[in-house]
């Protein structure tokens, strides 16, 4: 871990600065515009020309605006400072100030990306949870019986290789027209989306003992139930975490696309949000929540990991 | 008193390649307590018919019993301890938990499990061990482990398949004068597969000398050394005399092909 930190830095460093330095060029053309409208003198002077001229031509020819492109309101691609300070003012700042914020109101404000992260924190671990119960049965099944190792398989294949944002708002719409909440209705995609990785993980691993070992059991004239409970389950719990972990991301991941069609709260819903209405820092703000929950929910699972095989006995 | 019995004995493999005669007309009696020794060159048989005995192979043909029931009985009867090549510990098992784990499955009361547990660990030297996890030990003592976990329901018949194949010289030594003491105080019945011929003539009442192509028994010598064998028997005419036979035997099963 000591040495760890130094290349972190440096990797993180220059992944700031990269984004800083795309930032001038992506924003250049609304900077211009607005610096035209307050009166200053830009490079070409007409808007017509500065549509047609490219982006390094624009930034070369007006040096002296570019500092704008960080800060401006309406960029395309926000400086790294800007997301920060939107994170900071949409979660800290709303609740603790704002007229909807917790402190005021007693309850986490529509607009903050508590809230927000609360809504899509939830389908992904209700999505998750039904998703790793379905893969663990599906491959139990696979594994006991032939008839569904040769017809559960193809079908759980198949349903991974259709794009999950073209049947989503199918499903949404569907299953908001049967009046399943909506909570349960993102749940679905993400179930959709994390019961795969644990089928195919679980399935490999109630498969991992070897000729010797079931032999061994079939010498104890063990049951069936007795072979499942003391030497294939056990025997998978390894490959069982490594599916987890892919399973909670692609949860995660459902969540949030089961919340673009519809706009009732959730991560996904202030991305398409920021999209409809230019607010590209919502846009970023809303993406780094995402992406640092992913992060917790894998780093929870690998606890959960340690926690077991230590208990189990694999040295640590 | 004949315990294992094999008259005519075929078994078959069906396999791409054709049929593949991995037992010919094997006949053999085995009485109660004898140690047997199964010797010969790879693919000779000798895994597979003690996987026939075990009821973990079907014969084609031919007939076989094991305490006067089909091996599949026996099996279901839990008439044998079997002790594979490899240890096969379950690392999530600490040695107790592993030895625990046939008694479990054979549902002796909890009681009876930790004092079976105890009694075995002892017997196979590894006293003290119960709560070590198999990766904290060394592969002698993890097959010691294996062969505590054949023992511990205490079935009359104990079949072997090269159990200390893998190990080092001087760990095998050890394990072979401790398995022949083990035999002389359980009075078990005792099949064992090896590829060496000192081995095989230390510990055996009886070694059976096999040969491939088809898998058959070759030769039945009946050993002449006295029950009571320190390691320093090896070095005498009769144990080398036993060698010397069980060599030819093997030689004979080659020329043959």
């Amino acid at each position: 871990m000591k040495g760890s930190v130094g290349p972190i830095v440096v990797i993180l460093a220059a992944l700031i600065a990269l984004w800083y330095a795309a930032a001038v060029p992506m924003n250049v053309k609304e900077v211009l515009t607005q610096a035209e409208r307050d009166g200053a003198v830009v490079q070409p002077a007409s808007a017509a020309e500065r549509r047609d001229a490219g982006r390094w031509a624009l930034v070369f020819g007006n040096l002296e605006h570019l500092g704008a492109t960080w800060s401006s309101e309406r960029s395309r691609l926000p400086a790294p400072h800007q997301v920060v300070m939107e994170l900071w003012d949409s979660t800290w700042v709303e609740e603790t100030t704002g007229r909807r914020g917790i402190v005021r109101s007693g309850s986490f404000s529509n607009r903050s990306l508590v809230y927000h992260g609360g809504v899509t924190l939830g389908a992904t671990a209700l999505g998750f949870v039904i998703g790793a119960l379905a893969g663990v049965l599906l491959a139990v099944g696979i594994v006991y019986s032939r008839v569904m190792d040769m017809s559960v398989m193809p079908w759980a294949i198949i349903s991974q290789t259709i794009p999950i944002v073209a049947l989503a708002p199918m499903m949404i719409v569907v299953l908001y027209s049967v009046g399943l909440p909506g909570l349960f209705a993102k749940a679905v995609i993400s179930a959709y989306l994390s019961f795969f990785p644990v089928v195919v993980g679980m399935v490999k691993g109630l498969r991992a003992p070897d000729h010797m070992q079931l032999d061994l059991m079939r010498t104890y004239n063990a049951s069936k139930s007795d072979t499942f409970w003391k030497l294939r389950l056990p025997a998978s719990v390894p490959y069982l975490f490594a599916s987890l972990k892919i399973g909670i991301a692609a949860s995660l991941v459902g969540a949030i696309v089961g919340e673009l069609p519809v706009q009732r709260g959730g991560l996904g819903a202030r991305m398409l949000g920021g999209s409809y209405y230019g607010q590209t820092e919502q846009i970023w703000a809303a993406l780094f929540v995402a992406a640092l929950m992913a992060a917790l929910l894998v780093w929870f699972i690998g606890w959960l990991e340690r926690r077991t095989l230590n208990a189990m006995g694999v040295p640590s | 008193m004949t315990v294992i019995s094999a008259t005519s004995l075929d078994l078959t493999f069906q396999t791409n390649d054709g049929p593949v005669h991995a037992l010919k007309d094997v006949n053999l009696e085995i009485g109660k307590g004898e140690f047997v020794s199964f010797i010969g060159p790879s693919g000779c048989g000798k895994t597979t018919f003690l996987r026939c005995i075990a009821g973990l192979e079907a014969p084609t043909g031919g007939e076989i019993s094991v305490n006067g029931m089909t091996p599949d009985e026996a099996r279901k009867a839990r008439a044998y301890g079997y002790v594979f090549q490899a240890a096969g510990l379950y690392p999530w098992r600490t040695i107790g938990g592993n030895i625990r784990l046939p008694l479990e499955i054979m549902g002796f009361t909890k009681a009876e499990q930790a004092e079976r547990v105890a009694k075995t660990l002892e017997m196979v030297d590894l006293a003290g061990f119960e709560k070590k996890y198999p990766w904290q030990l060394s592969g002698g003592m993890q097959q010691r482990a294996s062969i505590a976990r054949a023992l511990a329901f205490d079935a009359d018949i104990l079949l072997m398949d090269e159990p200390f194949g893998a190990l080092d010289e001087i760990v095998r030594d050890h394990l072979n004068e401790q398995l022949l003491a083990l035999w002389a105080r359980t009075e078990k019945t005792i099949g064992f597969v090896t590829h060496s011929i000192p081995e095989a003539v230390y510990l055996s009442t009886k070694i059976v000398v096999m040969s491939p192509r088809p898998g058959r028994i070759t030769d039945v010598i009946d050993s002449t050394l006295p029950k009571e064998r320190p390691l320093d028997i090896r070095d005498s005419p009769e144990f080398i005399e036993i060698a010397h036979r069980v060599r030819d035997g093997l030689r004979a099963g080659h020329i043959d092909e």
